[in-house]
């Protein structure tokens, strides 16, 4: 059977189920279009023997009647994550031949339900950028074309590599992480689903950290119930992260009823940008009157403080960021600058970093070390943790006065040009994430939709927001948005 | 708050990343840019208001304090750039 690699989780987990085919012949499939997608380079690590291993493990395990939900479906793995043995560089040049010698609890949890690793997938140095352009392996690029321009397009970062292989077709579904938008931000690029559940469900244990308090991993996929699938297997209590929740986790498929009546969708009106693009504003609009006709109640909101978002941010991140970062110093792992004569131990952290991170990384840890220093501390840092208290207390307000779940645009534009957003302007390629930093900061779920497409035949995706620990709902409400925009476009093949 | 050449070599320092002299005054202008995009915080008003130390009200699992694993020292060792005699090696330190 040919064209394996394009089936949804959910297609293929009922396939194997029946025996139509077997999970060999869905990973020589998605195999086999790796191969023939090298000008993505959204995979930058193969691991075809150990998913061979694992599909024949799969595939006897379903022929015993024991497969749970991702037995047998193959998967791409985010390079932040810590594969056993296998290269996990975090796309960063100071982690150059670092083999982990453990084992993430995301990816043993995904391994122990069965799902077979392809490889490892591109993304931003240590998930910080916005367009998969500070990676060490190169960028990587969106299947998806303005129209019949040959202009190569970001497909969102920092998970770029996972939104571009899934969208292209190269595995079912994929890893992501999120610390301002990084699931969403390429999710709505490139056409697909992407959640970031509520900050304490996805354990953080093996996940190469970049800023502790906003991190969070969640599943990229090419439906809402392929989400719903992947994220429950993903979930769940792990003594081994203080702050993953001791909390049961729902069967978050069970609860995509579709129906969705009476539930009150809020429209945060400070989310109106003044310079937002028209189709934008219009899918947002059209994405409210769908839930509407569903039977949802829609509100205007106000989120007073999200203005304060972005640079709140660029005050946490960089501050955890440099104190996280701080382990990359060539002395346990990874790179370790060449010493001339009488170099000591400072020129060898000194070098080693300078020669090991890249600009953007090297710029946001060395702005992290200036809010975190002594005079400063107050002023930035204590000041930006102030500020994050109220940002979610507006969340908190709005959900306490019934608001069930919010909806906003994902992102302020559609994909743009790999290197269009200049390097030398930081805060422009910031402002990617205006939607969706937000969600970071009040630690809540956030679920971005492919919507529509925009006038240059590019995709564009709706953000929803939903209560602490809700994601159940959320996902029910994204699966009604879902089915009611009807988004069915994929990229046209040209790689 | 404006950062100079001296301050940016400071933070460098600070940070442990080399950046040659006449690298310093390009990179004093981006933390400008960023730190005046931070300014923006200084409008709000926070009197009264806790910094957040935990985004989710929950109370920190405890465990017991005893030894969970232990003698992995290849393990450990098996990634490092320069590893002796159960070592990791680093240069000299002491002056």
């Amino acid at each position: 059977m040919s064209d394996l690699n394009k089936l949804t989780l959910s297609e293929a987990r009922d396939g194997l189920r029946k025996g139509d085919y077997t999970s060999v012949e869905l990973t020589e499939a998605c195999l086999t279009a790796i191969e023939g997608a090298g000008a993505l380079n959204a995979f930058v690590h193969n691991t075809p023997e150990i998913a061979f291993e694992q599909a024949k493990a799969a595939d006897a395990r379903i022929a015993a009647g024991d497969a749970p939900a991702m037995c047998g479906l193959p998967i791409g793995i985010k390079d932040l994550f810590a594969t056993k043995g296998v290269p996990t560089q975090a796309a960063s040049a100071i982690l150059e031949g670092f083999k982990p010698e453990y084992e993430s609890t995301i990816t043993t949890k995904l391994f122990d339900a069965g799902s077979v690793m392809l490889g490892k997938l591109n993304m931003d140095e240590f998930a910080m950028g916005s367009s998969n352009e500070t990676s060490t392996y190169g960028n990587a690029v969106s299947p998806w074309r303005r129209g019949n321009e040959d202009t190569a397009l970001t497909p969102g970062g920092s998970s770029g590599g996972s939104a571009a292989a899934v969208s292209a077709d190269l595995c079912l579904a994929a890893t992501g992480t999120d610390t301002g938008g990084s699931i969403r931000q390429p999710a709505a690029f490139t056409g697909i689903v992407g959640i970031k559940p509520t900050y304490g469900r996805c354990s953080r244990w093996g996940v190469v950290a970049f800023a502790s308090s906003l991190d969070q991993a969640g599943p990229m996929t090419k439906s809402v119930r392929d989400a719903a699938i992947m994220l429950e297997t993903m979930c769940g209590h792990d003594m081994k992260d203080s702050t993953s929740a001791d909390l049961p986790v729902p069967n978050f498929e069970a609860l995509l009823t579709g129906d969705i009546k009476g539930k009150k969708i809020g429209i945060p009106k400070e989310y109106r940008l003044d310079n937002m693009p028209e189709e934008i504003a219009k899918l947002w609009d059209e994405g409210a009157e769908k839930l509407k006709a569903a039977g949802a109640e829609i509100v205007e909101i106000s989120l007073p403080h999200t203005k304060y978002a972005l640079p709140t941010y660029y005050v946490i991140a960089p501050a955890e960021a440099s104190s996280n970062l701080a382990r990359y110093d060539g002395v346990r792992y990874g790179h370790r600058a060449t010493l001339a004569e009488g170099e000591g131990i400072n020129e060898m952290y000194e070098k080693t970093r300078a020669e090991g991170f890249g600009h953007e990384v090297q710029r946001r840890v060395m702005v992290g070390t200036y809010v975190l220093s002594a005079g400063f501390y107050d002023a930035y840092y204590n000041k930006a943790r102030k500020v994050r208290t109220l940002i979610k207390k507006d969340f908190e307000d709005v959900f306490a006065a019934g608001v069930d779940a919010i909806l906003t645009p994902a992102t302020p534009s559609p994909a743009f040009g790999l290197g269009e957003v200049s390097e030398a302007d930081p805060i422009q390629m910031y402002l990617n994430d205006v939607f969706t930093v937000t969600v970071n900061l009040a630690g809540l779920p956030g679920i971005s939709v492919p919507a529509g497409l925009s006038s240059t035949g590019l995709p564009m995706g709706l953000q929803l927001i939903g209560k602490p620990w809700e994601e159940g709902d959320l996902l029910n409400i994204a699966h009604s948005l879902e089915a009611a925009s009807g988004f069915v476009s994929k990229p046209e093949k040209w790689w | 708050m404006s950062i100079d050449i001296d301050t940016a070599r400071r933070v460098a320092k600070l940070a442990r990343i080399r950046v040659e002299e006449d690298a310093l005054p390009a990179l004093a202008e981006e933390f400008n840019a960023v730190l005046g995009f931070i300014e923006q915080l200084s409008e709000v008003d926070v009197e009264g208001v806790e910094p957040m130390t935990s985004v989710t009200p929950m109370r920190l699992k405890r465990r017991q304090d005893g030894v969970t694993d232990g003698n992995m020292q290849e393990k450990i060792l098996s990634n490092a750039p320069d590893a002796r005699e159960g070592f990791f090696a680093v240069p000299k330190v002491v002056e």
